[in-house]
């Protein structure tokens, strides 16, 4: 279910590391809970993000939610597609559902962030909660 | 927290539940979007049952029910039930509710469950000098509803009540499902439909036997997710967003429930005085023209000037629009009027449109 490859938050980002450059979505948790995505507000080109810092917002019908930068970078795409079709976050979170693109400042950051399995006994552990 | 006699089946289905209002009720099942079609388009199943009851009986009950509502409640007999209000002194809602004549001295009130105790007190606080007892059944009532275009083809197969024939806010008693069950042609969709009360201990076999009847005709069961979004397209006002104890039973749009003629009730001398003069504002419906959902709570500008607040605001999943609810000065009431909501730290254009957002093609 959660791509090897890719590195986890608590608020339920993942980035993809390709050299210097980092995608950034949401995983497939997320967008379950939030369910049909409808509007997704995305950053401009350019801008610089730091780690935890609000990158944009994605709106379900029901519900509102920030999504954070899980580190440090600047803005070099976005994904315009979501504009037009938002469900892609739904129906596929972490290929086409990709938000942004970064160039990453500062890899250390990375060592912050989960693993594929660190994410799935996060994501146990919220369950148990329930 | 409260759960409903459904529950298990909620969670069977799949149900993602959330606490509403100390009840545990499913917000969705498959995904509002789809619940939501499928009510515009074939059909859906409801558990209500969080939704207060409250019977008014005795003596005097007409004469109470009169009092405390701007409806005319003389006009119903058994077979009928009426929307109305609990009005204030000032003409504001205590809450919004459906009215049902039970016995000649019989009235079952329906409110809102977030508001099921609140109206209890208030029922009980005022009736000195009426003959009347009140009662909260509440927890006794499972309440269904059932609605859409497919609505009547499956109920019909499992009833002895004639429905075809029933008008809008119609009621006749009888059985579903072998349960004793009183139906109402009423809904809070802008869909056709039926809501089923019953205090039958089994309802499961109502809710069941649905899914099992509707499954060629598309039915599917909804959460509160979609419910608010199929009302907000029709316009049908939530308390607590749209309408509560500081608007107005006019400024609400809802003129036409109040009937001066029928004598004095709570609010009367205050409605009648706005209706005079003239209301200020008035409830008016909006389209995002600009990108963005407006939400609750969001300000409203009319040029520079915040006017007001967005009362109710969804991306309308039927008509693939962003949509709202404001009240607003009358000058700007005219479609066409441009405004703007604040969304976040943006303003963004909205303009005013007319209401309802949605309204079913009548056969």
């Amino acid at each position: 279910m959660y791509p090897e490859d890719f590195r986890y938050t608590k608020d339920h980002e993942w980035v993809k590391i390709e050299g210097d450059t980092a995608s950034v979505g949401i995983t497939d948790f997320a967008q379950s809970q939030l369910g049909d995505v409808v509007f997704v507000e995305l950053p401009e080109i350019g801008e610089e993000l730091k780690s935890h810092q609000t990158l944009g917002v994605v709106e379900s019908v029901k519900a509102v939610s920030d999504i954070y930068s899980p580190i440090s970078g600047e803005v070099t795409e976005v994904n315009e597609g979501l504009n037009d079709v938002p469900e892609i976050l739904n129906q596929d979170p972490h290929s086409k559902g990709w938000i942004i693109k970064l160039k990453i400042k500062d890899k250390s950051e990375l060592d912050e962030l989960m693993s594929a399995s660190e994410y799935e006994k996060y994501l146990e552990g919220l369950k148990d909660e329930e | 927290m409260k759960k409903t006699r459904l529950y298990k089946n909620h969670k069977d289905m799949g149900a993602k539940m959330v606490e509403f209002f100390g009840w545990e009720m499913p917000v969705e099942y498959s995904g509002i979007r789809e619940e939501h079609l499928a009510v515009r388009e074939q059909a859906g199943l409801f558990d209500v049952s969080h939704m207060g009851e409250i019977i008014v009986s005795g003596p005097q009950a007409l004469d109470y029910v009169q009092f405390l509502t701007p409806n005319d409640a003389s006009r119903l007999d058994t077979q009928k039930a009426q929307y109305s209000a609990l009005t204030t002194p000032k003409g504001t809602f205590v809450d919004d509710m459906l009215v049902y004549k039970l016995e000649d001295t019989e009235y079952l009130l329906v409110v809102n469950a977030a508001n099921t105790d609140k109206d209890y007190e208030w029922v009980l606080s005022h009736k000195s000098g009426f003959n009347v007892e009140v009662e909260n059944v509440s927890d006794q009532y499972t309440q269904l509803a059932l609605q859409g275009p497919k609505a009547l083809d499956i109920l019909k197969s499992l009833t002895d009540i004639e429905l075809e024939d029933m008008k809008p806010f119609r009621v006749r008693r009888g059985r579903v499902c072998g349960e004793d069950s009183l139906v109402s042609r009423t809904g809070y969709t802008g869909e056709d439909g039926f809501e089923i009360y019953t205090l039958s201990p089994r309802p499961e076999k109502i809710w069941e036997s649905i899914f099992e009847k509707g499954k060629k005709f598309g039915v599917k069961p909804i959460g509160l997710g979609a419910r608010d979004t199929l009302r907000l397209e029709a316009c049908l006002m939530l308390y607590g967003n749209d309408i509560d104890d500081t608007t107005t039973v006019l400024e609400a749009g809802l003129g036409w429930l109040i009937k001066f003629k029928k004598g004095d009730f709570m609010g009367r001398d205050r409605l009648l005085s706005q209706k005079e003069e003239g209301v200020k504002r008035r409830i008016a419906g909006f389209e995002m023209l600009g990108r963005g959902i407006a939400r609750h709570g969001y300000p409203v500008f009319i040029g520079e000037k915040e006017v007001s607040k967005v009362t109710s605001g969804t991306f309308s999943p039927y008509l693939k629009k962003s949509i709202g609810l404001t009240y607003l000065p009358i000058q700007y009431l005219g479609p066409g009027t441009q405004i703007a909501i604040g969304i976040r730290d943006k303003k963004v254009e909205a303009e005013i449109v007319k209401i309802p957002f949605y309204s079913r093609k009548k056969e």
